[in-house]
């Protein structure tokens, strides 16, 4: 093999494991794809990288200038990817982040010199992408490249982990993957389709909404603009929620056939099984399940080795998707 | 027939901080009703003037997403759990 480059030339080609052991149902086929084999550990940096080039292309950043300052709202991975990229471009990176994140995400983003904005908690994910847009305003001269309303978020998926997967599993017939962006199911939902418009593409949430306390009303409610804009409604065709006991029950259960991912790759397999589960008599699947990252990011909150009702009260309280 | 419904902290002030309570139901529409009706101030944060679904606002039975069912016409039956979530970023 040949040396490459960058280490950003390592982002993307992940690879896809069959884990049909783990499948309630012999006619349904489960396959999971590793995005922790990414080199920043996770399916955003992807994203990362497609945000930072197709700003630099739109003159947005000028790679080698000094002084460029981007700022992102993010409850951990799309910063984490960010900061690897920022660090090896050259550019300093502000991340707005809720403090109910787990320790090593902090960590992650601290080790490639992001400079971390604390978010309230209690507000989740919606509070930090309100606190970056209202300091994007207040500095006209920062880079917001605002990942829930880029194109170039789900071009990354639509590009890249789609057509990977169509070319190592082409007998795919749904795609299930997390829902927090959308960008992932958007982008790879959105190609996959287009080869086999019969393709099922399933989305799984955590019951986040449950625990942002931090909302006056439900008009603080939050949709991602790539979703509503890219036609995210039409586009899927069930959205599920995994709490979290079940999706770190799955978590603990990849651990069977040697998988060490995090929570939220455990709810998204979690939701193959109920796809899997829901087949019509007679009908066959090849069940593809997007894994965002590994579990190394997650070992700080016990969720292999703790007592499995304390964990799954703890998660009800971190941000892990 | 009786159908629990998990609510979200940002309503749980109009149901004196219940977290879960039953209505009488048959589709999803009827649900929301019967919550509008017996708690008011629910009104403009359910649906909307027309009695849609307010965009804000995720429907569940059993965990599925009623706007990937049949929206307002989603069947409900005795023993299913619906859930009512207030759509969140993620990522």
């Amino acid at each position: 093999m040949a040396p490459y480059d960058s280490i950003l030339d390592l982002i993307g080609n992940t690879p896809i494991v069959e884990i049909s052991q783990l499948s309630p149902n012999p006619a349904a086929r489960i396959l999971v794809k590793l995005e922790g084999r990414n080199p920043g550990g996770s399916v955003k940096d992807r994203v990362a990288l497609s945000l930072v080039e197709q700003a630099e292309k739109d003159g947005v950043l000028q790679p080698g200038e000094p002084g460029q300052v981007l700022i992102e709202p993010t409850s951990g991975n799309t910063g984490i990817g960010l900061a690897m990229v920022c660090r090896v471009r050259g550019y300093h990176l502000k991340v707005v982040l809720p403090t109910n994140v787990s320790v090593e995400r902090r960590q992650l983003l601290e080790l490639w010199g992001a400079e971390i904005i604390e978010s309230p908690g209690s507000e989740g994910s919606n509070g930090a992408v309100r606190r970056a847009r209202q300091l994007a305003d207040e500095h006209p001269e920062w880079v917001f490249l605002y990942q829930y309303a880029n194109p170039a978020n789900p071009k990354a998926h639509y590009e890249g982990t789609g057509p990977e997967i169509w070319r190592d599993c082409p007998d795919v017939t749904h795609l299930v993957a997390g829902l927090g962006t959308s960008g992932t199911l958007l982008g790879a939902g959105r190609f996959l389709k287009e080869q086999n418009p019969r393709i099922q593409v399933w989305a799984v949430e955590p019951p986040s909404g449950e625990v942002v306390d931090g909302l006056r009303n439900l008009d603080d409610g939050y949709i991602p603009p790539i979703f509503e804009e890219l036609g995210g409604r039409e586009l899927l065709d069930r959205k599920t929620v995994v709490r979290p006991r079940e999706s770190i029950e799955w978590t603990r259960r990849l651990t069977e056939v040697g998988l060490f991912v995090g929570i939220s790759s455990g709810a998204a397999v979690a939701g193959a099984v109920k796809c899997a589960n829901q087949l019509a008599a007679g009908e066959d699947a090849v069940i593809v399940v997007v894994s965002p990252d590994d579990g190394w990011k997650y070992l700080s909150t016990g969720a292999w080795t703790d007592d499995l009702d304390d964990v799954a009260e703890r998660a009800k309280s971190i941000i892990y998707f | 027939m009786p159908v629990d419904v998990r609510l979200p902290t940002v309503l749980r002030s109009q149901t004196g901080g219940q977290s879960t309570v039953s209505v009488d139901a048959s589709t999803i529409g009827e649900v929301l009703q019967r919550l509008v009706t017996e708690y008011p101030g629910m009104s403009g944060q359910l649906l909307n003037d027309d009695g849609s679904l307010h965009r804000f606002v995720n429907v569940y039975v059993n965990d599925d997403d009623v706007r990937y069912l049949s929206l307002l016409d989603t069947p409900v039956k005795d023993g299913d759990e619906i859930s009512i979530l207030p759509a969140v970023a993620g990522g």
